[in-house]
């Protein structure tokens, strides 16, 4: 069992440091502020989650792992808010989207 | 393993502020100094210095931040071009960052316990803290029981910054003619706002209660009356931020906040007058009540309230003097 939540946990870990890699990967790649800001929304949400899941199985049932609960907690409500309200200033300031226009509209 | 930690966290300090100084646009500085703090604050917390790093992130990362970027609204957003380096200016800064890199090499290794700091008063302060003061954490009875005066000297000077800032930025009369004019916009941006605004519906009386739980929990763990106050005015700032700078004048009015900082201070230097007055030494809080740690206990709650009170208030009223000025 306990090699069990143990390898759970590594894959939970490095299931969120791929996300945050990839998400960093975006951020340098993409080509406009929007999906960059997709990017960075990824490592926010999902890839903190993952490592703080995993993080929290490697601890056990102890207090460790309820302050990571309410970390957790607390990231999810305000991480995504947070890119939103980037991008929505963005979006006031007249900052377009990067479009590519379709050229077989069928 | 937490040296690595150690080294990732200072080259990203340094490559921050290699950064800052690259950088022309103000907009993108401002941030990178937020990020600078929140990295300071991590540094902190690796040193086990836990307190201090509440503060740097509150106040390093949020309100100076917030400060900045409500100057920069009434300035510009680019940087002067500076064509010719400043060679006499390039000299001092490397002399005098030579000198003082210099002056390190003679520095106690970190964590040397033959360090002066180590042999000096601090062995005495944690043999006799426990019995003496009575309080399970001692950085609290070393600032506030026996480094009082410091304290009440720094508490001093925040109070004394916020009246220069104060006496620098107050032009009520012309906001008052400009205001009816340009409250419409400020009204609309805030209706697209609504996330913001349910989310910090929820957050902000958490952000209070965190405030609370740190100042009162000062005495036994991380915490006191300067981490207390910039949570505390970090969650009024917030509160401006997303609902306008009116509604919370609304609720703090200007006069009470500016009363609140005189009385926090007022409030620390009292109970020093009343020790005096008890028969003892000014700030001896031990006279306040029959049993001396009885009386330690009520005068470091009486002298961290102060202290929250003036921070948090003083932080308030340099948030809300800054963005109450409009570009003229």
């Amino acid at each position: 069992m306990d090699l069990i939540v143990y390898y759970a946990s590594w894959a939970l870990l490095s299931c969120g440091a791929f996300l945050c890699a990839v998400g960093g990967l975006g951020i340098l790649r993409l080509p406009d502020f929007y999906s960059r800001q997709h990017a960075a929304g990824i490592t926010d949400t999902l890839g903190s989650a993952f490592v703080l899941i995993g993080l929290m199985l490697q601890s056990g049932f102890s207090l460790n792992a309820a302050k990571l609960v309410m970390i957790l907690i607390f990231l999810i409500l305000t991480s995504p808010v947070a890119t939103h309200a980037i991008a929505q200033a963005a979006r006031q300031s007249g900052l377009e989207p990067k479009v590519v226009a379709e050229e077989d509209e069928a | 393993m937490i040296h690595v930690v150690d080294m990732t966290l200072l080259a990203f300090l340094a490559l921050v502020a290699i950064a800052i100084t690259r950088m022309t646009n103000l907009f993108a500085t401002s941030v990178l100094t937020g990020v600078y703090s929140l990295l300071m604050a991590c540094i902190f917390t690796v040193l086990d210095a836990v307190d201090v790093a509440f503060t740097e992130a509150a106040v390093g990362a949020g309100i100076s931040t917030v400060l900045f970027l409500a100057t920069l609204s009434l300035t510009t957003q680019r940087e002067k071009p500076q064509r010719s380096p400043n060679w006499k200016a390039l000299c001092v800064a490397l002399l005098t960052g030579g000198a003082l890199v210099y002056g390190t090499f003679d520095m106690p290794h970190f964590g040397d316990p033959q360090a002066p700091v180590h042999q000096h008063v601090g062995p005495h302060y944690i043999g006799v803290s426990p019995t003496q003061i009575g309080v399970p954490n001692m950085v609290t009875s070393v600032l506030a029981s026996y480094r009082g005066y410091d304290t009440l000297g720094e508490t001093a000077v925040i109070f004394t910054a916020c009246m220069a800032v104060l006496l620098l930025l107050q032009h009520e009369k012309r906001r008052d003619e400009q205001s009816a004019v340009e409250e419409k916009p400020d009204k609309e941006a805030m209706e697209h706002a609504m996330i913001l605004r349910v989310q910090s519906k929820f957050f902000i009386p958490l952000i209070l209660l965190f405030g609370l739980y740190v100042q009162f929990h000062g005495d036994f763990g991380p915490g006191g009356g300067f981490q207390a106050g910039v949570i505390f005015a970090a969650g009024i700032i917030l509160y401006s931020l997303v609902n306008g700078l009116d509604k919370a004048r609304q609720i703090i009015p200007p006069n009470v906040l500016h009363g609140l900082v005189a009385f926090g201070l007022l409030l620390y230097a009292g109970t020093g007058l009343a020790s005096l007055f008890m028969d003892g030494n000014f700030l001896q809080y031990r006279a306040l009540a029959e049993e001396a740690t009885h009386g330690e206990h009520i005068g470091i709650l009486l002298i961290e309230l102060g202290v929250g009170v003036t921070v948090a208030t003083v932080m308030t009223s340099m948030f809300f003097s800054f963005s109450g000025r409009r570009r003229s």
